[in-house]
């Protein structure tokens, strides 16, 4: 008999689709800053300083978000807990990866079944959230440049001259393609799970609930 | 007259004395509020500014050349506020500097004891040049002496040490990989000195007059940032300043070195231009008597007065560098694609045998 569970909570599902759509935006956004190719016939416009204000307006969200998202890995359910990011920390969770990644290698036919994210995605997302925190530090210190004295250039000093300027750039812009090609992979898997599993997997980042059957777990 | 305007003028009595050593009161009046702007002071400072120039409380100055090009000496001698030879006979007293002293051997070396001696632990010391380490230090001695000796020695012993250019503040080319001669900077070589920084590439004259006209008024040196830089020139972004900047803002770019937007003055950000990185004052002081400087004459900035410049400002006319451990042409974008791409490819593919394998959905593995 199907269960009706509730897993992603609002705060999970709202964080996600800010990340979402802060990293489309700061990508295409970044693409042109880092590459400004758009021909622009009359000095009087602002093509640049409006890429450049939405790119900084985007960064600020995406950065609440993450942190939002990353407070609630210690107040909500046991899907969106901290714990479900390390999964090499528990024999249980070595099981799950050790599964998972056969049945992802076409070793084994069926996935080892669980109701939050599988091991593979845990760790994925572990992996993400260190991008993540490099992404916002790496681009808050450039962006901190404008004023010197200022709040983020204070904080951000040790950054910069730990990886020079241009050293950052690089690693700002580069990150940015690890990112896109993680959401090229994380729609392709999720995309998968929900035709594999049959348990509204792609729904469930909507609405929050996904359709178990508690023999399966 | 408001008080403030009042506070702003020179006394007569100094305006007639320059008058007299045949420095017209325009001309100095000029000087003094040049100086003034570029210390970012207030203009009712001028006239404190104009006493102590006058004032007969020239310090002795030691200039030491190391491993550099000479280039901030001939940047100096071309000083225009004042003229070099006015800063040498007026305002300082100049007492070792290789290039332009007359004393030669062990006159020259002589010459620098007895200042240092006489006036220890007031004198101003200035360093051109990186130094050397390896072996020693025999890849630059001057009378037998290393640099590194010579840099302790006069720089333990200064009032304050001012180091010029990047080689000197930063280790500048002598200093960039694989930095064969294990050069450092000034900074380095004297931890305990009071060392400020002047870099760029060569160092702009007018920050160095200015921070002597400071430390003429004030008895200290300016106050620095991280790296030791004096805020008043080194506190604000090139591109802040720049000429250019609302091209910029406009999304304007020159593409190629003399193609029409290049001709138009547009921005040079994409033939490489570090201004958006590099901290200066160059767009407002600029050099040779303040008539131009590399952005205004369309060459980007490549970042001269940040630190290891050459190793991680190059290449000179891209945004960004290379990707290390990848060949020279392969720029990121070029590997971000790629890592793009491969991932659709990899997941199509994955996608494609998912599709044609049978049993492996619905009911899930329980453990056996």
């Amino acid at each position: 008999m199907l269960q009706r569970r509730y897993v992603w909570e609002w705060p999970v599902r709202l964080t996600h689709w800010f990340i979402v759509l802060s990293i489309i935006a700061l990508s295409v956004t970044g693409i042109y800053i880092g590459n400004p190719n758009l021909s622009v016939p009359k000095t009087s416009s602002f093509v640049m300083g409006w890429m450049r204000a939405v790119h900084f307006g985007f960064a600020y969200l995406f950065a609440v978000s993450f942190v939002v998202r990353l407070l609630w890995m210690f107040f909500g359910n046991k899907y969106a807990r901290w714990t479900a990011f390390i999964p090499w920390a528990s024999k249980e969770g070595w099981r799950n990866i050790i599964g998972t990644f056969s049945w992802y290698t076409f070793l084994r036919r069926k996935v080892p079944y669980v109701v939050g994210h599988n091991a593979l995605a845990g760790i994925a997302y572990s992996f993400v959230f260190v991008l993540f925190t490099l992404q916002i530090v790496s681009g808050f210190a450039l962006y901190g440049q404008y004023d010197p004295n200022g709040l983020w250039a204070s904080v951000t000093a040790p950054f910069l001259s730990l990886f020079s300027n241009q050293g950052l750039r690089l690693t700002h812009h580069m990150i940015m393609w690890l990112l896109i090609g993680f959401a090229i992979h994380h729609v392709y898997s999720g995309w998968l799970m929900d035709v594999k599993e049959k348990n509204g997997t792609l729904g469930s980042i909507f609405g929050g609930y996904k359709f178990i059957d508690p023999k399966d777990l | 007259m408001t008080s403030q305007q009042q506070n702003a003028q020179i006394p007569e009595e100094i305006l007639r004395r320059w008058e007299t050593r045949g420095v017209s009161r325009r001309d100095f009046m000029k000087f003094c509020s040049v100086m003034t702007a570029t210390l970012a002071l207030p203009m009712t400072m001028m006239g404190r500014i104009a006493e102590a120039i006058e004032a007969d409380n020239r310090p002795s100055v030691i200039w030491m050349e190391f491993l550099g090009c000479t280039g901030d000496t001939e940047a100096f001698l071309r000083a225009n506020e004042p003229t070099a030879t006015a800063i040498i006979l007026d305002y300082l007293s100049i007492d070792y500097h290789e290039t332009l002293m007359a004393a030669a051997g062990h006159q020259a070396e002589a010459a620098r004891r007895q200042t240092m001696e006489k006036y220890k632990g007031k004198y101003i010391a200035i360093v051109e040049g990186s130094i050397p380490t390896v072996e020693g230090g025999i890849h630059c001695t001057i009378g037998g002496n290393s640099a590194l000796n010579i840099t302790r020695e006069v720089c333990g012993n200064a009032a304050a040490t001012i180091a010029v250019g990047t080689c000197a503040c930063f280790g500048g080319i002598p200093a960039a990989a694989p930095n064969p001669t294990g050069a450092i900077s000034v900074s380095k070589a004297v931890p305990g000195a009071t060392v400020l920084n002047l870099p760029g590439c060569p160092l702009n004259a007018t920050n160095l007059t200015a921070t002597i006209v400071h430390f003429l008024t004030f008895g200290k040196l300016p106050a620095t940032d991280n790296l030791g830089r004096p805020k008043f020139a080194y506190g604000k972004r090139i591109h802040d300043n720049c000429e250019r900047r609302a091209h910029f803002d406009a999304g304007q770019y020159a593409e190629g070195f003399g193609d029409a937007g290049h001709r138009q003055g547009w921005c040079l950000y994409k033939l490489g231009c570090k201004g958006p990185e590099t901290f200066h004052n160059c767009p407002t002081v600029r050099y040779n008597e303040g008539t131009s400087w590399p952005v205004q004459s369309g060459h980007g900035c490549i970042g001269c007065s940040e630190p290891q410049f050459w190793d991680t400002m190059t290449p000179f006319y891209k945004r960004l560098p290379n990707v290390p451990g990848f060949g020279i042409e392969a720029t990121a974008d070029k590997i971000g694609l790629g890592i793009a791409a491969a991932t659709a490819v990899a997941f199509g593919a994955h996608g494609v045998v998912s599709a044609l394998r049978k049993d492996d959905s619905g009911p899930h593995e329980k453990e056996d």
